[in-house]
């Protein structure tokens, strides 16, 4: 990669931080998260409020699943030349209990992964345009008993 | 019960890549369909549709495009959009109609022609629509499927070689099916030989689109009678259910799912609460059911529905297969059609196939794929944006 700038591939979407976090919303009556961030109306049933209020979802979480990605997807995925496959998880957040998606990170495949193990949210170049370096979040495996010295 | 509902016919075209208009392969599962029930196209007083997204406008109204192709008569129409469920919400419209009184015959009919390759997403920078966002990311249709898989492999311990034996013992009733697109029998080598598409999923787990047609005659109890088919299979039930709020499983094409925290509210699982409202509309249970018809899109999305349906406890629809228990002649045998991986997915027409097959089979005119004494068939899908079926026929 060249030593242009950082830019978040989605905007608002995650913190640029070094120990970055996914920006979603909480509704300020129920406590429902939202990721993406939701503002407008909530989703849970049993609750009419249209009052949010924005929130760092937790960074750290346990593999719910994974697998990987061997084809070049269409676009408006980006790919690198030649194409790499990559691993993709599902994790799941405890204080939000929900389950986000992104990719793993660089160098790490499916035989590296399991179910339950836990992960850290980090960001990663996704791909490069003529002005910047595109990153986003990316999901990266930490050693079993870390999630509670990382904490939320 | 007071709620049934007759099928006097059914007819589809067979399931191919065939480049034709989407309205062809409708007329002609309909001409069958009115052939197989003995009646007059002028007879029909209700045309239930599912809609295709994918032909323009003819497919937004296809229930009135059908009754147009089939020569206008006046009747009724309706169109219902419902993704992969389509087809059954056309059911339950037609359903509706005859209960009510307000007609005695209604055709249900679907028929889809699908591009080549991807469907890719729109382009530009639109993070508002989660399907941008998702193949933006790299998470492609598989992607969803090969969670599901894996998932049942670190939990339940299932291996490639059951989720190949699903494929093996599917292709050896297809390749017996006249209209499916497939019909060649494979081995476990060609599945293991077939590319890596999503780990642990190939080529050859993960099911393709088709073209395809599929239609109903369904009617009163009262009209079948009095044209001598008041022993025709009949339509118990239909669930089309949404699911219910906190829903746990990440679903195409969601980048997360919903959460869970609010108090009194629990994480569900979609698929499993489809066919629960069909049991109870029934008034049946899975040890009820002869055979089932589940919407395969993967070979291990297969082993997920026997379990959804009650057949197997969760976790158990591996151990059901090994012992040859869902195939052909077995205690409780799925998919004897050859599923989706012998037809390949035509969105509307797709639930109604599903139908016919029940149809065929509870009348034992099944062939070399007939299964013994079947006396209560279950189907079952699941589609985009809350969409979901599952309808009960029997005998
Ligand atoms: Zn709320």
């Amino acid at each position: 990669m060249s030593d242009k700038p950082l830019a978040a591939a989605i905007e608002g979407w995650h913190t640029m931080a070094s120990k970055p976090h996914l920006i979603g919303s909480q509704c300020t009556h129920c406590g429902t998260y939202f990721f993406p961030s939701q503002a407008q109306y909530c989703r849970n049933p049993a609750c009419d409020s249209t009052d949010f209020r924005e929130v760092e979802l937790s960074r750290t979480g346990h593999i719910w699943s994974y697998t990987n990605a061997c084809y070049q997807p269409p676009a408006p995925f980006v790919a690198a030349d030649p194409f790499e496959p990559y691993a993709i998880a599902a994790v799941q957040l405890e204080r939000e209990e929900m389950v986000v998606l992104g990719q793993v990170v660089t160098g790490v495949g499916v035989e590296d992964l399991k179910v339950g193990m836990p992960v850290e949210l980090v960001l990663e170049p996704l791909h490069e345009t003529d002005d910047d370096i595109k990153v986003t979040w990316k999901w990266r495996p930490l050693p079993a008993d870390a999630t509670a010295q990382a904490g939320a | 019960m007071a709620n049934d509902i007759a099928i006097i016919g059914a007819g589809m075209h067979p399931w191919g890549k065939w480049g034709h208009n989407f309205v062809q392969y409708g007329v002609a599962a309909a001409r069958e369909a009115l052939a197989d029930a003995g009646i007059p196209w002028q007879d029909v007083r209700f045309v239930s549709g599912g809609a295709t997204v994918r032909c323009g406008y003819p497919g937004y109204v296809a229930g009135a495009t059908f009754a147009q192709a089939l020569g206008w008569q006046g009747a009724e129409v309706n169109t219902s959009y419902a993704a992969c469920a389509s087809g059954s919400q056309a059911l339950a419209a037609a359903r509706n109609k005859i209960l009510a009184g307000e007609c005695e015959v209604a055709l249900v009919i679907g028929a889809d022609t699908t591009p080549k390759g991807f469907l890719a997403p729109a382009g530009g920078y639109r993070p508002e629509d989660p399907d941008w966002v998702r193949f933006y990311l790299g998470i492609t249709n598989p992607t969803y499927f090969a969670l599901y898989a894996r998932r049942r492999m670190d939990l339940y311990g299932d291996t490639l070689a059951d989720f190949a034996a699903v494929k093996v013992k599917n292709s050896r009733v297809g390749a017996m099916n006249p209209r499916a697109r497939y019909r060649k029998c494979f081995t476990a080598e060609d599945v293991a030989a077939s590319a890596m598409v999503a780990d642990p999923l190939r080529l050859m787990d993960i099911c393709a689109t088709s073209d395809g047609g599929a239609a109903l005659i369904v009617s009163s109890l009262e009209y079948a009678r009095r044209i001598g088919k008041g022993d025709a299979p009949r339509v118990a039930a239909i669930s089309t259910v949404t699911p219910t709020f906190a829903s746990g499983v990440v679903e195409m094409p969601d980048i997360a799912t919903d959460s869970a925290a609010a108090a009194g509210v629990e994480a569900h699982a979609y698929r499993a609460s489809i066919p629960v409202k069909a049991y109870e509309e029934a008034g049946i249970g899975p040890e009820d059911v002869s055979l089932a018809e589940v919407y395969d899109l993967s070979t291990a999305l297969e082993l997920d529905w026997i379990e959804d349906l009650g057949l197997a406890p969760r976790g158990g629809a591996a151990a059901l297969l090994r012992q040859g228990d869902t195939a052909l002649g077995g205690r409780i045998p799925v998919n004897v059609s050859g599923g989706l991986a012998c037809f390949g997915e035509a969105v509307p027409a797709q639930a109604i196939a599903q139908v016919c097959e029940l149809t065929w089979q509870l009348r034992g005119e099944a062939g070399d794929r007939q299964v013994k004494d079947a006396k209560v068939g279950i189907t079952a899908n699941q589609g985009l944006f809350g969409h979901g079926s599952s309808v009960i026929v029997k005998k």
